[in-house]
């Protein structure tokens, strides 16, 4: 029975949309975090997801008959976070206490409207999983009836 | 006369099992709605069933080898295939949320139907063996 997978499958889709998450309150909370150098900057950061192919997860089974692309696969997981190269913002701000010498600060690259449709997105991916693991679980809990009057 | 418990339950079990491996497919295909280039794969579950049906009247290979392909009814996933997306995205994935979440319903309200008749024919079986 691989009911139980569905569990792992819908448990990392939830682990990469929180992080998804995670990185979007990252941004936003960051927004506005001027300084002095393009190096200090805070830069927008994204995660960068993947499929997890179950032939990943048993390599002893790699290679059997056709089996490279097959299986139904096990769920996504977070290859890592990229931090995004857009530019940064310039702003002439010569009052400001991080100015530089020609009186410029550096804004951030994020762009709020954009991190805001990213956490609707990803609030709503992570519901759809708790859904997934809902019905998974009342399927489950259905078979531990089987024979039961 | 013997009895074969694997001949009474019918193709019942197999389809229990089949709906199971689709709801897999669908739970992951879910999991990956954001994750770019990924393709939506759904399970041919008409030919499953059909071959489930050749391995029940018994015309069924076997396997002798470990390399030897698998064809009985829940062996390899050869009716595991890719979806043709409606609309073309960006990121390459053609994963339609809504669409896998009402499939997803939906084999799961497959799946109890299933269950019913698996039910069915354990409770008749009970009261075989009980005799009552």
């Amino acid at each position: 029975m691989s009911l139980g997978s569905i569990f792992d499958i819908a448990g990392s889709g939830m682990t990469a949309q929180s992080l998804r998450l995670n990185t979007t309150a990252s941004n936003i909370a960051n927004a506005e975090t001027a300084s002095s150098s393009t190096e200090q900057t805070y830069r927008a950061r994204k995660p960068v997801f993947a499929a997890i192919q179950q032939s990943m997860l048993n390599p002893t089974q790699q290679g059997q008959a056709f089996g490279t692309d097959e299986g139904p696969g096990a769920g996504v997981r977070v290859e890592g976070i990229v931090e995004s190269d857009a530019e940064l913002q310039m702003r002439y701000e010569p009052d400001h206490p991080a100015a530089n010498e020609e009186g410029y600060v550096f804004y951030p690259n994020v762009n709020v409207v954009e991190e805001m449709a990213d956490m609707m997105s990803s609030s709503r991916s992570f519901q759809m999983n708790v859904d997934i693991m809902n019905s998974a679980k009342s399927m489950m809990q259905r078979i531990l009836t089987l024979g039961q009057q | 006369m013997a009895i074969s418990l694997d001949k009474a339950l019918g193709i019942h079990q197999h389809a229990l099992e089949g709906r199971v491996k689709r709801a897999e497919v669908l739970a992951n295909n879910l999991a990956n709605a954001d994750t770019p280039g990924y393709k939506a794969r759904d399970i041919d579950f008409q030919a499953m069933m059909e071959k489930a049906q050749e391995g029940m009247n018994g015309f069924g290979m076997t396997r002798t080898h470990e390399s030897h392909m698998d064809t009985s009814p829940m062996g390899q996933d050869s009716e595991l295939l890719y979806r043709v997306p409606h609309q073309p995205s960006v990121d390459g994935n053609t994963v339609d949320a809504q669409q896998e979440q009402t499939r997803f319903m939906r084999n799961a309200m497959d799946y109890q139907a299933s269950f019913q008749f698996l039910n069915g024919k354990v409770t008749g079986i009970k009261k075989a063996l009980s005799g009552q």
